[in-house]
């Protein structure tokens, strides 16, 4: 798979940098559109949770070198040192998902809280009910 | 009226996005040659692992040795949203004596299945916390995937309990003795954080000194707290 | 030649999954719209030779957040524009 993923690199390098590049930049609008919009909180979440989606896959995109392998000295790859990938934006990746997921943990546990109190999860009727 | 603002915002957003990703070309080698004058941080780590840390992945090296402070802040975050969502849906011990969970007659292809694969899911998941330094995986992946197995027989049967007296001593014990470990590391005249014993050799499971047993620790807590969290989670009683 | 077909394919369905997620008003199938992306990301992150990132994402990002999410649905109301008549409407 490597071979191939290198030859068709060489021919078609506007169109991948374009593909990347663009996937995850229409994830993080994608996202951004249902936290503006949505009036529903779990759906508002559920637009955190595909922006985040977006903004790893941007990172971890940046960090790819053409020709390179995964940053593990396997046994009998001791050497292999200049052919690897960035592996400073992956450390950063694999932390910022587990933040994401705690992030999403409590605001859901808000939102469970909120519903039991207003008996509404919606943000436009929230402000017109008996208090 | 609102909408139509917003796609323009968006379009914004998008246009500037792309324009500023245009100029860094997917693919293009920035690190440059591994040698001696090489002064980019991601050339420091990939040349200096073997010698320093004797550890074969790098980015468990990265994780817990280089910026090993960024990885206690990341722990203390999960055991602040872990603490903070147990408040959020406290409920007194005096309204309902016998809290039962999500009661949904399970099958009987579930009740047999998940008594062969629970043991399995749980030795997976220590395999990978423990061999984190040589092969992918790690603490937090290892401790994910413990949490799933115990999700799996929390669904299924109605009377497996978990003991959460037990798990909170657990919890507690794996966070002090990762802090423990970095006083140690400060008492004994390094850094704090610092690796300092040099053991073993490299690709084989005793090596690269405290950091396997940084990333154990990390993983019993993360696989403890996780639990705690999704049990919490089904004892919740809809309001119909 | 396969290859780039299949990726422009993986591509495709990504950006599929996140509208019809965002999209739809069953609650239930927005959320298993979330999973979809998160199954295909964590196969982009293997293409791009990041194995530990794709460990994470396919521990995290399907398994979890998809239980805690029907959870909430589950206390919560399933259908996104749910009406309930309340006695004071006119204040």
């Amino acid at each position: 798979m490597q071979e191939q993923f290198n030859e068709i690199f060489i021919r078609y390098h506007e169109i991948i940098t374009l593909g990347v590049y663009g996937t995850s930049i229409a994830l993080i609008l994608i996202g951004l559109y249902a936290v503006l919009i949505k009036k529903n909180l779990v759906k508002i979440v559920i637009g955190l949770t595909i922006m985040d989606a977006g903004i790893h896959l941007l990172f971890v995109g940046i960090g790819y070198i053409q020709g390179g392998t995964a940053p593990i000295f396997s046994p009998g790859y001791e050497n292999a040192a200049d052919r690897m990938v960035d592996p400073v934006p992956q450390a950063l990746v694999l932390t910022a998902i587990i933040i994401g997921f705690a992030i999403t943990a409590v605001a859901l546990s808000l939102i469970i809280r909120l519903y039991k109190h207003h008996n509404t999860a919606k943000i436009d009727q929230i402000k017109f009910l008996k208090w | 009226m609102k909408k139509v603002l917003v796609i323009i915002l968006l379009i914004t957003i998008g246009y500037f996005l792309v324009e500023t990703f245009v100029d860094i070309p997917f693919g293009e080698n920035r690190i440059g040659n591994i040698d001696a004058n090489n002064n980019t941080v991601a050339g420091y780590y990939l040349s200096n692992t073997i010698e320093k840390t004797k550890v074969a992945n790098v980015i468990t090296a990265i994780v817990v040795n280089y910026r090993g402070l960024d990885t206690l802040g990341e722990v203390t975050v999960l055991f602040l949203a872990s603490t903070g969502l147990a408040s959020i849906l406290y409920r007194r011990k005096e309204e309902e004596e016998d809290v039962e969970r999500l009661n949904l007659p399970s099958s009987r292809l579930m009740r047999t299945g998940i008594r062969v694969l629970f043991p399995t899911i749980v030795l997976l998941g220590i395999y990978v916390f423990i061999h984190g330094h040589l092969t992918p995986g790690g603490g937090f992946q290892g401790g994910t995937i413990v949490a799933t197995g115990f999700l799996l027989m929390l669904i299924t049967y109605k009377g497996f309990n978990t003991n959460h007296n037990r798990m909170a001593w657990i919890e507690s014990l794996a966070g002090l003795s990762f802090v423990g470990i970095g006083i140690w590391g400060l008492l004994s005249g390094n850094t704090f954080l610092e690796n300092s014993s040099e053991v073993g050799v490299l690709n084989s499971l005793i090596s690269g000194g405290l950091i396997p047993v940084i990333y154990i620790v990390v993983g019993l807590k993360v696989a403890v707290e996780l639990t705690g969290i999704l049990d919490i989670l089904l004892k919740i009683k809809p309001k119909k | 030649m396969i290859f780039i077909i299949l990726l422009i394919l993986m591509a495709v369905v990504l950006l599929a999954a996140a509208i019809y997620s965002v999209i739809h008003r069953d609650l239930l199938f927005a959320v298993m719209g979330t999973g979809i992306v998160s199954v295909i990301l964590s196969l982009f992150f293997y293409i791009l030779q990041a194995p530990d990132v794709a460990l994470t994402e396919a521990a995290i990002g399907i398994a979890l957040t998809t239980i805690i999410f029907i959870i909430t649905i589950r206390n919560t109301s399933r259908d996104e524009d749910e009406i309930i008549d309340k006695e004071n409407e006119s204040l």
